[in-house]
């Protein structure tokens, strides 16, 4: 073949299994292939195809930081059937992955700037990247706020990381569970994202806000923003449409004239306003 | 430039030999009405004798409807990958109309326009078309309303013209042509005249398809798109019928030695496309879905790759089991408020 096998994928070695929350995992995948991991580089907010071979392919965002080298993480819950096989694996064994794909976070746009970060459940591995990414170059930056929710302190993912955040004097944490989800130790706040949000009153000046969960909870935390005035351009997100080929061919993740395996996985809210509400 | 020359009525098989005996496979129409699909021939005697248009399209000659993107082995905890060889075998394809020659630009606009898909480039590259101008037509074509004619030349290599003798003009229009040409420069006589717009069917045009393209944004949120789609099975045959239709699936398909990534047709027709595993779904009613097709082929594809997604071979609407009207539809669209 004269061009490369754009479907064939990456062998990778599983090289640990980290339980984050009931059914979610977050694996470290090495290259198998020396010369491919030499020469594979991605960015923060880009997405890739993971497989079990025989099984088929999951969309996953890349959850661990290009800062971090020699290794790819991604974070998953056990759903169907190709995280069903993926969750099945264990330690050495094979999987399969392809990428990266997709646009990524405009990081030096953002030098200078303060960070907010706003994440519910599921979603914090997407931000989790961009995260360790911009704390790996912590004096780029101005203040970094993190606003992590979930449905129960079991569901937090992260749940290591989100205390070393807790502890660094570089980086103010909020953590909240929804009302009942805490437990008698719980230390963290209780509420839904989009209260505490308002609670916590954050300046709009100078910073870029950072979205990733739910549906429902996107759609109750933007009015919050546009509250305390972060503008759609300054208001970022990653949608997470259904994919398979992510090379801007299959036509699943089509909206409007938008392939989000291409044009995404990142927008902006203004960006968002023009599309179809296809996502 | 395009070069006119003269095929006789029966230098046909005389043409299938040569080119079969430059190693070449020759797709022509076969079967009977009802079920006419472009599969090997070796002579012309094999060929479908009459009809306005083939069942399926070429498509799959270039973008089959399944296919292996590479095979794996099971070692242990090890995988072994070996890579498909892509050697597509030289192919004509005879016999195609104008419609579905000109599809070839859209598919290739798909599988090109960033990243580079080597099994449908290797196939395009391999292939050459002699096509076949419409003498006649049926109240589903519509291919002079998007940009084509039933004498259209684009997409053929060579494409022929049958004239009231019998004799056909062929229409030397590529590299691939003339190659094709000189494997039996005999055959090609002088023609006497290139003129062919009287053998040519007369399809209407029915609207301007620019005019189109630049409405359906504002009727994204219509009605008209429930009002159409009311009757849509959601079975997805316009899909795989259609000569454009590019949207497709990966699978895996193994056991527990061995297996085979494969790439499928697909259809955004289908509820489960877009589905996602929370169970939400982007598209979740036809009506959406249905706008989606339309939106894609009129809207999206012209404005984001430069080609139209649609060629007006009318299959879609000869196939729907419930009698959805592709034409009917889009003239509705150009008269809707």
């Amino acid at each position: 073949m004269a061009e490369p096998n754009i479907y064939k994928p990456y062998l990778m070695r599983l090289e640990k299994i980290t339980e984050e929350a009931p059914g979610v995992k977050t694996f470290r995948l090495l290259f198998q292939n020396e010369e491919e991991s030499k020469n594979f580089s991605f960015q923060a907010g880009q997405f890739g195809e993971y497989s079990v071979l025989g099984e088929g392919e999951s969309t996953f965002c890349i959850a661990s930081s290009p800062t971090r080298k020699g290794y790819l993480e991604c974070t998953f819950r056990q759903m169907g059937r190709v995280t069903t096989a993926l969750a099945n694996r264990e330690v050495g064994d094979t999987i399969a992955f392809r990428g990266p794909y997709g646009n990524t976070f405009p990081l030096e746009e953002w030098f200078g700037k303060n960070l907010l970060y706003i994440a519910g459940g599921i979603a914090l591995p997407p931000l989790r990247c961009v995260i360790w990414n911009t704390l790996d170059l912590r004096d780029r930056y101005q203040n970094i706020t993190i606003l992590y929710g979930a449905r129960t302190v079991a569901d937090l993912v992260y749940k290591h990381e989100l205390e070393e955040w807790e502890k660094r004097g570089d980086v103010k944490l909020l953590t909240t569970v929804d009302p009942g989800g805490e437990t008698p130790e719980w230390k963290g706040q209780i509420g839904f994202v989009p209260a505490i949000l308002e609670k916590e009153a954050p300046a709009s000046d100078n910073t870029i806000a950072l979205v990733c969960g739910p549906p429902i909870m996107i759609k109750l935390t933007l009015p919050v923003l546009k509250k305390f005035g972060f503008t759609p351009e300054n208001t970022f997100t990653t949608l997470e449409n259904r994919m398979k080929c992510g090379l801007g061919k299959c036509g699943r993740c089509n909206v409007g004239k938008y392939y989000v395996c291409k044009d995404g996985p990142v927008f902006t809210l203004a960006q968002l306003n023009e599309l179809p509400p296809e996502y | 430039m395009a070069e006119a020359k003269l095929l006789k009525q029966d230098s046909w098989p005389g043409l299938f030999a040569k080119l079969q005996a430059s190693g070449r496979r020759i797709l022509a129409p076969r079967g009977k009405p009802g079920l006419i699909l472009f599969e090997e021939v070796s002579s012309p005697e094999a060929m479908a004798s009459k009809y306005i248009q083939t069942t399926l399209s070429a498509k799959s000659a270039v973008f089959p409807r399944c296919e292996e993107l590479f095979q794996y082995r099971f070692e242990g905890k090890d995988v072994k990958i070996e890579d498909r060889q892509l050697d597509p075998p030289p192919t004509v394809i005879f016999g195609l109309r104008p419609c579905d020659a000109s599809s070839f630009a859209v598919l290739n606009a798909v599988f090109s326009w960033d990243y580079q898909d080597a099994f449908f480039k290797s196939r395009l590259k391999n292939t050459a078309v002699i096509g076949i101008s419409c003498r006649e037509s049926d109240e589903y074509c519509f291919c002079t309303s998007v940009g084509g004619g039933p004498g259209d030349t684009k997409g053929s290599d060579i494409l022929l013209t049958r004239q009231d003798s019998g004799d056909y003009l062929a229409e030397i229009l590529t590299a691939k042509g003339q190659e094709l040409v000189s494997l039996a420069p005999e055959l090609f006589a002088e023609a006497p005249s290139a003129e062919k717009g009287k053998f040519l069917a007369q399809v209407p045009a029915h609207f301007e398809v620019k005019e189109l393209s630049q409405k359906l944004p504002r009727l994204f949120d219509s009605g008209i798109w429930v009002e159409q789609s009311l009757r849509c099975l959601g079975c997805g045959a316009c899909a795989f019928v259609c000569p454009t239709c590019v949207c497709f699936d990966i699978q895996d398909e193994a056991d527990r030695e061995a297996g085979s990534r494969l790439r499928c047709w697909d259809s955004c027709g289908f509820s489960l496309f877009t589905l996602h595993t929370s169970g939400h779904n982007p598209r979740s009613v036809q009506s959406q879905r249905w706008r989606q097709r339309l939106m894609h082929k009129f809207s999206y594809f012209p404005e984001r790759l430069e080609v139209l997604g649609c060629v007006g071979c009318g299959r879609c609407a000869r196939s729907c089991p419930a009698d959805m009207n592709l034409l009917e539809h889009l003239q509705a669209i150009m008269e809707a408020p």
